[in-house]
C-alpha cells in the first residue's frame, strides 16, 4: 500500500507506478477486488475553503466523511444528497472519505429531491493515469466554462483518476422535520402513496418504502411542514415522526437497516417508480423466495435495493430489460457498473483509455 | 474574433456535397440558396457572422444520422444548431461547414406524469416543454432568459441555467436521458427515462458539451409538480454592497428563495425608462421570489423582511396580486431589451463566490470609467452568476474592440476571485481565447481528449471552446497550412 502526503506526491506515484493500482479511500464502499497496489488517498486530508453564507466547501479527497458532517453541523449546514454508511450492510469497517463518496457517486433518500453527489459536485482536481493533474469545474455554483469533466469523475469509482480536492455545494439544515408513516397497505397500494406525494406540490424529501411500511419526509420552517403535513395526510391515515424520531428512520433507511445481516446478494437497482413492484413481484416468483422483509424502495420506487437469494442475476436483468439497471454490491461479481449496452460501454472504454492509456488503474475489469 | 481559414477544397466541391445531402434528404431538407442561408449566417452574437455553405433541417433522428454520416464521408464539417439564440457564437458558422439545424424536431414523443418525465425531439422550445405538461400541473424547470425561443439541443449543449435555478438546478440536474448522434452518423441513447444510471456518467459529459462531440435528437427531461403559488418582492439599497450583504445573510439563514436577481443603477435607469416598471431610484435593488402556499409564502417572506430590515432598506415592496408580481419582474425580464434600446451591447456571464460580489463590482465600476464605456449589471445574485452588460456603438471604429478588452479584463477579474468565464451561456466563439486564463494545458488537454473519443476527425463545431492554437493539431490546421 502507497499513501502520499501530498497531491504532488501522488502524482509521482501514478505516473511512475509498475504495478496495477487500486485507488482507496476508506474502503466503505468499493466494489470488486483491489488488484495490485492499494493507493490510500487518507493522508490528503483538511478543508481547503468552508464559506457557509455561500454554501460552498472545498476539502481535500481524504478527508473523513465524518469530519466534513461534523464541521457543518456546525454551522447548521449538510451534505444535502444524504450519503449512506454501508458499512453494516456490506460488511465493511474503516472510515468512509469524502473522495470515496464523490468517486461512488452517492446518494441517499433526498435524492429524490436533490439527485447525487454528482449534483452537489462543483468541482474536482485528481491525477489521471498519465500522472497529470487535472482540473475541472470550480467552487461556483453556476459553471459551464469547459466540458464538465466534474460529472465524468463522478461515479467513476476511481477508473479514470484519483480525486486529490472535490468542492461541493452544501445545504442549510431544516428547521423541522416530519415523517408520515402509512402502514397497513399492500404494496401496491404503498408505492402508490410515495408517487402520490410526489406528484404533490409539497416538496417531499424523501418517499421510502420497507418492511412493509410507506414512509415520506417534509423538511422546512414550522408553519410550512405543519401544513404540508396536514395535506399530505389527506393521502391515507398516517403517524407522525418529527425531528431525531424522524431522523432515525431516514437514518435506517439511507444505510439499508432493513437488509443489514440478510443472506444473499444485496443488490442496487435503478428503474421507473412505476416498474418498482411488478419487478419484486416477478422475482419473487420466478425464485419462490419470501422478500417482503428484503426489499427497500426508495426514491418513490426509483430505487431498490434488495437481498436477492444468490443465482439470481440472469432472470433479474432479463426482467428488468431496458427500463434500468442493476448492480450487485455484495455477493459473487459485485461491481459498480454492472452491464451497459454496446455502444455505452465502446465509449466508456475508448474514455477510459484516454485518461489511463497505460491501465495503471486496476478498475478497468468494470469496462 | 479569428476563425480558422476555410478549408478551399472544400469549397471548391459545394455543389458536390450539397447534391450528396440531396440525395439522402428529403428536397425541402437541403438549403444552399445564398439568400436562405444568410438566416443562418449567426446567432445571438450578432457581431460575428459568416454564411455555411449549407443548411439542413431534418425531421427524424435518421435523417440527422444520414447527414453526418455523409459529412463524416466526405470530411465536412458541421456546426449544429438549436433555434440560435447562443450568446456565444455556439451557433456561428464557418465558411465551409455545413449547419445541421434541428427546428423542425419540436415534437413531444412521450409524456410519464406518475414518473416525472417527458421525452420530446431537441428542436422544441424550452417554454413549450412546460407548454406540453402545465394542463397536468407540471413544469420543466430550467428557465433561460430566452425560453420563449431556445431549443433544448440548446440548451444542453449549453447546459443552460435561468433565474430560478438557486433551487431547481439547471440542465445537467433535470436532464435524465438523449438520443445522441455521433459525427460518424451511430446513434446512441445515454441515460433513458430512469436516468443516467450506474456507469461513467456520458450523460453528464455531453451536457454542457456545445455540440462538440454529438448531435442531441431527443431527450427525456425531469418534470416536476408546479408550486401552489410564488410571489417576488423588490428591494432597494442605496448601496451594491449592502444589497450583496442582504442576500448572503438571507442563504446563511438557511432560506432558500427560488430566485435572487439583482440590479444595479445603470441597469434600473435604462429599464425604468423602456418598461416603467415603477422601481425606486436607487443604487442596487434585489428582486427575491418563494413559492409555496400563501401561508408558507407569508412565513418565508417575514423572515427575508426581517433580514432585509437590518440592512436598512430604501423600500421594500411584497406583491399584493398577480398584477404587481408582473410589473416587479418586467423590469428585470425588459433589462436586455432596455439595454439594447441605448445602445449595442455585450453580454458576459462569468461566475464569481458570492462573498466577492461587492469588491468585483466595485472594480467593474472602476474599469467602466476606464476603458470610457458603460456597464450596468443584472446577475443572479443567489448563485453569483453575473451579467455585465457592456454598451459600444457598433458603427464607432475601434469600439467593438475595446468593449471586447473590457469584457475579457471583467472575466479575468472573475477568475482571479475564484470565479469561472462562463455561468450559462457556454464558451462557443466568444471566450474561447480566454479559456487559457481558467484552464491549464493539461485541463484542457484533458476535456480535447473527451473530443477525441466522440468526434476523432474534429469535425462537430470544432472552432469554438479551445483556443486555436491550443486545438491546432487535432483540428488539422498544420496539416492544410491553414493560419490558427
Amino acid at each position: 500500500m502507497i499513501t502520499p502526503r501530498s497531491e504532488v506526491e501522488l502524482a509521482k506515484a501514478v505516473a511512475t507506478a509498475n504495478a496495477p493500482l487500486t485507488v482507496r479511500g476508506g474502503g466503505t464502499r468499493a466494489m470488486g477486488e483491489a488488484h495490485g497496489i492499494v493507493l490510500h488517498t487518507g493522508a490528503l486530508t483538511g478543508v481547503t475553503l468552508y464559506e457557509p453564507a455561500a454554501l460552498t466547501l472545498v476539502v481535500k479527497a481524504g478527508t473523513p466523511l465524518a469530519d466534513i458532517e461534523a464541521l457543518l453541523a456546525g454551522e447548521r449546514q449538510r451534505l444535502g444528497f444524504e450519503p449512506p454508511d454501508l458499512r453494516a450492510l456490506l460488511g465493511r469497517d474503516g472510515q468512509s472519505t469524502i473522495g470515496g463518496v464523490v468517486a461512488a457517486n452517492a446518494a441517499g433518500p433526498r435524492g429524490v429531491q436533490l439527485g447525487a453527489a454528482r449534483d452537489a459536485l462543483l468541482g474536482v482536481r485528481f491525477v489521471d493515469g498519465r500522472g497529470d493533474v487535472i482540473s475541472s469545474g470550480g467552487r461556483v455554483m453556476k459553471n459551464v466554462t469547459g466540458y464538465d469533466l466534474v460529472k465524468l469523475l463522478a461515479g467513476s469509482h476511481g477508473s479514470l483518476g484519483v480525486l486529490t480536492e472535490v468542492s461541493l455545494k452544501v445545504q442549510s439544515l431544516p428547521e423541522t422535520e416530519t415523517t408520515l408513516i402509512f402502514d397497513g397497505l399492500d404494496e401496491a397500494a404503498g408505492l402508490a402513496v410515495l408517487r402520490a406525494a410526489q406528484a404533490s406540490p409539497y416538496d417531499i424529501t424523501g418517499a421510502a418504502r420497507a418492511g412493509g411500511r410507506s414512509y415520506i419526509r417534509l423538511e422546512g420552517m414550522a408553519g410550512s411542514v405543519a401544513y404540508r403535513t396536514q395535506k399530505l395526510r389527506d393521502l391515507g391515515a398516517a403517524d407522525l415522526a418529527t425531528d431525531a424520531a424522524s431522523a432515525d428512520i431516514w437514518r435506517g433507511l439511507r444505510d439499508g437497516a432493513p437488509l443489514q445481516g440478510r443472506a444473499g446478494d444485496i443488490w442496487h437497482i435503478v428503474t421507473l417508480p412505476t416498474h418498482a413492484a411488478a419487478l419484486v413481484a416477478d422475482i419473487t416468483a420466478q425464485t419462490g423466495a419470501d422478500l417482503a422483509s428484503d426489499v427497500i424502495y426508495d426514491h418513490a420506487g426509483a430505487a431498490v435495493w434488495a437481498a436477492l437469494p444468490e443465482g439470481v442475476d440472469a432472470v433479474l436483468r432479463a426482467r428488468l430489460g431496458a427500463m434500468g439497471q442493476a448492480r450487485k454490491l455484495r455477493g459473487a461479481g459485485a461491481a459498480p457498473f454492472g452491464p451497459q449496452i454496446p455502444a455505452v460501454t465502446a465509449v466508456s472504454g475508448a474514455i477510459k483509455a484516454q485518461f489511463d492509456p497505460m491501465g495503471r488503474f486496476a478498475q478497468r475489469a468494470i469496462f | 474574433m479569428q476563425m480558422p481559414r476555410p478549408n478551399a477544397h472544400l469549397l471548391a466541391r459545394r455543389a458536390q456535397i450539397v447534391a450528396a445531402l440531396r440525395s439522402v434528404l428529403p428536397q425541402d431538407a437541403v438549403i444552399d440558396d445564398a439568400n436562405e442561408t444568410r438566416v443562418y449566417e449567426c446567432d445571438g452574437l450578432s457581431a460575428y457572422r459568416c454564411a455555411p455553405m449549407a443548411v439542413v433541417l431534418p425531421r427524424t433522428t435518421d435523417e440527422v444520422s444520414a447527414t453526418l454520416r455523409l459529412c463524416h464521408a466526405m470530411g465536412v464539417p458541421v456546426v449544429p444548431r438549436g433555434a440560435g439564440t447562443s450568446l456565444a457564437g455556439g451557433a456561428m458558422p464557418s465558411a465551409d461547414c455545413v449547419v445541421l439545424g434541428v427546428s423542425r424536431m419540436n415534437g413531444v414523443v412521450e409524456t410519464d406524469y406518475e414518473n416525472r418525465f417527458i421525452r420530446v425531439q431537441s428542436g422544441r422550445t424550452n417554454l413549450s416543454v412546460t407548454g406540453a405538461v402545465e394542463a397536468e400541473g407540471y413544469f420543466y424547470a430550467p428557465d433561460p432568459s430566452s425560453q420563449l425561443a431556445c431549443a433544448i439541443a440548446g440548451n444542453i449543449a449549453m447546459n443552460s441555467g435561468g433565474a430560478h435555478c438557486l433551487k431547481y438546478g439547471v440542465t445537467t440536474n433535470n436532464l435524465l436521458g438523449v438520443t445522441l448522434v455521433k459525427m460518424d452518423g451511430t446513434v446512441v441513447q445515454l441515460g433513458g427515462p430512469f436516468g443516467q444510471g450506474f456507469g461513467l456518467d456520458l450523460l453528464g459529459i455531453i451536457c454542457g458539451s456545445e455540440g462538440q462531440l454529438g448531435v442531441v435528437t431527443e431527450a427525456w427531461l425531469r418534470i416536476l409538480p408546479k408550486p401552489e403559488g410564488a410571489r417576488p418582492v423588490l428591494v432597494a439599497f442605496d448601496s451594491s454592497e449592502v444589497a450583496g450583504a442582504c442576500v448572503a445573510d438571507i442563504i446563511r439563514a438557511g432560506i432558500l428563495p427560488v430566485a435572487i436577481e439583482f440590479m444595479d443603477r445603470p441597469c434600473i435607469r435604462a429599464t425604468e425608462d423602456f418598461a416603467h416598471a415603477g422601481y425606486p431610484d436607487c443604487e442596487a435593488l434585489l428582486i427575491i421570489e418563494v413559492e409555496g402556499a400563501p401561508a408558507e409564502i407569508d412565513e418565508q417572506l417575514t423572515r427575508i423582511r426581517a433580514i432585509a430590515a437590518q440592512h436598512s432598506p430604501i423600500e421594500f415592496t411584497e406583491a399584493r396580486d398577480e398584477a404587481q408580481a408582473k410589473r416587479i419582474w418586467l423590469g428585470r425580464k425588459s433589462a436586455f431589451g432596455a439595454m439594447g434600446q441605448i445602445n449595442d451591447y455585450m453580454c458576459l456571464d462569468g461566475t464569481i463566490p458570492v462573498s466577492q460580489l461587492p469588491f468585483v463590482l466595485r472594480r467593474i465600476g472602476e474599469m467602466s470609467r476606464d476603458y470610457g464605456l458603460d456597464v450596468g449589471n443584472v446577475f443572479h445574485a443567489g448563485d453569483g452568476n453575473m451579467h455585465p452588460l457592456i454598451l459600444y456603438n457598433a458603427n464607432k471604429e475601434g469600439d467593438l474592440a475595446r468593449c471586447e478588452a473590457l469584457g475579457a479584463d471583467i472575466l479575468k477579474l472573475c477568475v482571479e476571485v475564484g470565479g469561472c468565464l462562463s455561468g450559462e451561456h457556454g464558451v462557443g466563439l466568444e471566450k474561447r481565447d480566454l479559456m487559457s486564463v481558467q484552464f491549464t494545458p493539461a485541463d484542457l488537454e484533458a476535456q480535447m481528449r473527451i473530443k477525441d473519443v466522440f468526434d476523432p476527425k474534429w469535425l462537430l463545431n470544432a472552432a469554438k471552446v479551445f483556443p486555436l492554437t491550443v486545438s491546432a493539431a487535432r483540428r488539422g490546421d498544420a496539416a492544410q497550412g491553414n493560419a490558427a
